[in-house]
């Protein structure tokens, strides 16, 4: 018992001790904003802020490392705060650039949106599923839960089971916000990364999930959403609905700093697209 | 002379700073949940938080009730504590008392072997193996379910099960033993009677501290038991507080954040009452031996 009270009275010591610290956590990592100097190519400098869609955070992470790797004294910096918010942060502009994993909505004006990458999320099923395509309608309801057997889809008698990613990844997002399901999706497993939702409708004879094209292997079928097959191709031309753009979002007239510029230009270059497909989505081309 | 007072006092407080550090990690830990954890029980509400049914963190209403995590995480380490304590406590009185040492010395490295394997070879065999297994056997559509974490849980706590029980059969006095022999009771009943009744206080040391194991454990479940914040159901996809946490904190942010943290504060009370209740035992149990 004494022992009990003795680290009892250590732990509220310490506790008074650490309560003091408490507050001044995440102070940002300062720009290092120099006293201007005329950026010429090779010294280019200071901080791009990029702030927006949480789907888009591999592609933008694997573009800013590569851009500070070539450029060492900017520093790209990103907030994963939604697509909503980052086109209000480039509409403020308190970020350089938003980044919004949609397209702009016609009553957000004075914004331009400048497509770096696509991405595209195929319907996946087992080997042995039969059904081979289904309407964006049909995916809806199977995957609000409304149609609870294949054979109503034109599938064997077999119960669906629907396997989707966990809430935030931006892949659910996408699929819920395409197929407008938002919320409202009946899950039977969700799983932490694509590569799971992969494995597991590939072990599950009966089941349906979604994942980003670039990830989908031979150990599932991708069907046919309203008739398109799901592939690069069918994705640039836009023939294959569900898809959605990844967007840098800039305000129209106003004038960009040099390294925020360079970013964008070095998003959209040849040499960024290898980038962006390892990162797992379609460069525009 | 001198010289050898020197090193003995910086020794001595080599062993003291060591000490520290395990308190202070203790200590800083338990600060850091605490801090990170009220504040969004206190957004959301202590009873709405605990008792709410409905977790739905990133809808546009967002819902932040966790008792489908904290019933799940006790149903199913209870599962595996039905599952894991007989099957354990069987193979230690194998081992303490019925193999010889030829047998044991093989068989008890296994065990030892199976508290070495990372929880995420568990989680991979389990998916792959058990899941499917689950699925034909029972006839469920999907057989990532509350069932198949429990099996998993139950083999991942035989591990401490067995060697705690072991160790506590083998510290029974054997005069116990003999004067139960000598007075004409067979193996058997000297086993259950004597030295299981013997060594019951080491034995619920082990059950408890596979408990621990099992409520704490996030990868293996995450892998097999669906992780739908469902009321807990035996062959329904179930999220334990664990996987609640690791499932959501990679792209989890604000409230929803907060609410992950304030559910690890309640995943770490959890495991302090287990401690406590760990603590008690043993000593209550010593007290009864004397």
């Amino acid at each position: 018992m004494k022992k009990v009270i003795s680290i009892a009275l250590a732990a509220v010591m310490c506790l008074v001790l650490f309560a003091g610290c408490a507050s001044n956590t995440n102070t940002a990592a300062s720009p290092s904003t120099a006293p201007s100097v005329a950026p010429t190519e090779e010294t280019l400098s200071g901080t791009v802020s990029t702030n927006g869609s949480t789907s888009m955070e591999k592609v933008i992470a694997a573009l800013s490392e590569a851009f500070m790797a070539k450029y060492p004294d900017v520093v790209v910096t990103y907030d994963a705060t939604g697509s909503g918010a980052g086109i209000t942060a480039a509409t403020e502009g308190s970020a350089d650039i938003g980044l919004a994993s949609r397209d702009l909505k016609t009553e957000e004006t004075g914004l331009d949106a400048t497509v770096i990458a696509i991405d595209g999320i195929a319907i996946i099923v087992n080997k042995s599923n039969t059904v081979a395509d289904l309407t964006l309608e049909q995916i809806a309801s199977l995957a609000k839960g409304e149609v609870t057997n294949w054979k109503e889809v034109g599938g064997a008698d077999a119960p669906v089971v629907f396997i989707g990613r966990e809430a935030g990844s931006g892949t659910r997002d996408g699929f819920e916000a395409i197929v407008d399901v938002k919320d409202a999706c009946k899950y039977e497993q969700e799983l932490t990364s694509t590569g799971a939702v992969i494995a597991a409708v590939a072990a599950n004879a009966n089941a349906i999930g979604y994942a980003s094209l670039s990830a989908v292997n031979d150990t599932v079928t991708a069907i046919k959403v309203n008739g398109v097959a799901c592939t690069e191709a069918t994705v640039l031309d836009g023939s294959y609905k569900i898809q959605r753009d990844f967007n840098m979002i800039t305000k129209q007239g106003a004038e960009l700093s040099s390294a925020a510029k360079a970013f964008m230009e070095f998003a959209l270059s040849d040499e960024a697209a290898s980038i962006i497909e390892k990162a797992g989505a379609i460069p525009p081309k | 002379m001198k010289a050898r007072n020197i090193t003995e006092k910086v020794m001595n407080l080599i062993f003291i700073i060591c000490g520290m550090i395990s308190i202070i990690a203790v200590v800083g830990i338990s600060a850091y949940m605490i801090i990170s954890g009220l504040p969004a029980i206190k957004e959301i509400g202590l009873t709405k938080f605990l008792l709410g049914q409905v977790w739905k963190s990133t809808a546009s209403e967002p819902q932040f009730g966790i008792l489908p995590f904290i019933l799940s995480s006790i149903t199913a380490t209870f599962g595996a504590v039905l599952i894991g304590v007989p099957i354990g406590l069987l193979m230690s009185v194998f081992l303490s008392k019925i193999a010889g040492p030829k047998v044991a010395s093989t068989v008890r490295p296994a065990v030892e072997l199976l508290a070495g394997i990372p929880s995420v070879v568990y989680g991979l065999v389990g998916m792959i193996v058990l899941v499917p297994f689950v699925m034909e056997v029972f006839k469920v559509k999907s057989g990532s379910t509350l069932f198949t974490a429990m099996i998993v849980l139950a083999v991942m706590i035989l591990p401490s099960i067995v060697s705690v029980s072991e160790n506590a059969l083998n510290a029974v006095p054997k005069k116990f033993e003999e004067a139960s022999l000598a007075l004409g009771a067979t193996k058997i009943e000297t086993i259950f009677k004597v030295s299981i009744p013997a060594a019951r206080s080491g034995i619920t040391a082990g059950i408890v501290l596979g408990i621990g194991r099992a409520i704490g454990e996030a990868m293996a479940v995450m892998m097999v038991a669906g992780n739908v914040a469902n009321m807990p159901k035996l062959f329904g996809s179930v999220r334990l507080l664990t996987t609640a946490i690791s499932s959501e904190m990679s792209y989890a942010s604000g409230l929803q954040k907060q609410a992950l943290f304030s559910i690890g504060l309640v995943l770490f009370v959890f495991i302090m009452i287990i401690n406590v209740i760990l603590n008690t035992l043993l000593k209550g149990g010593s007290r009864n031996e004397k």
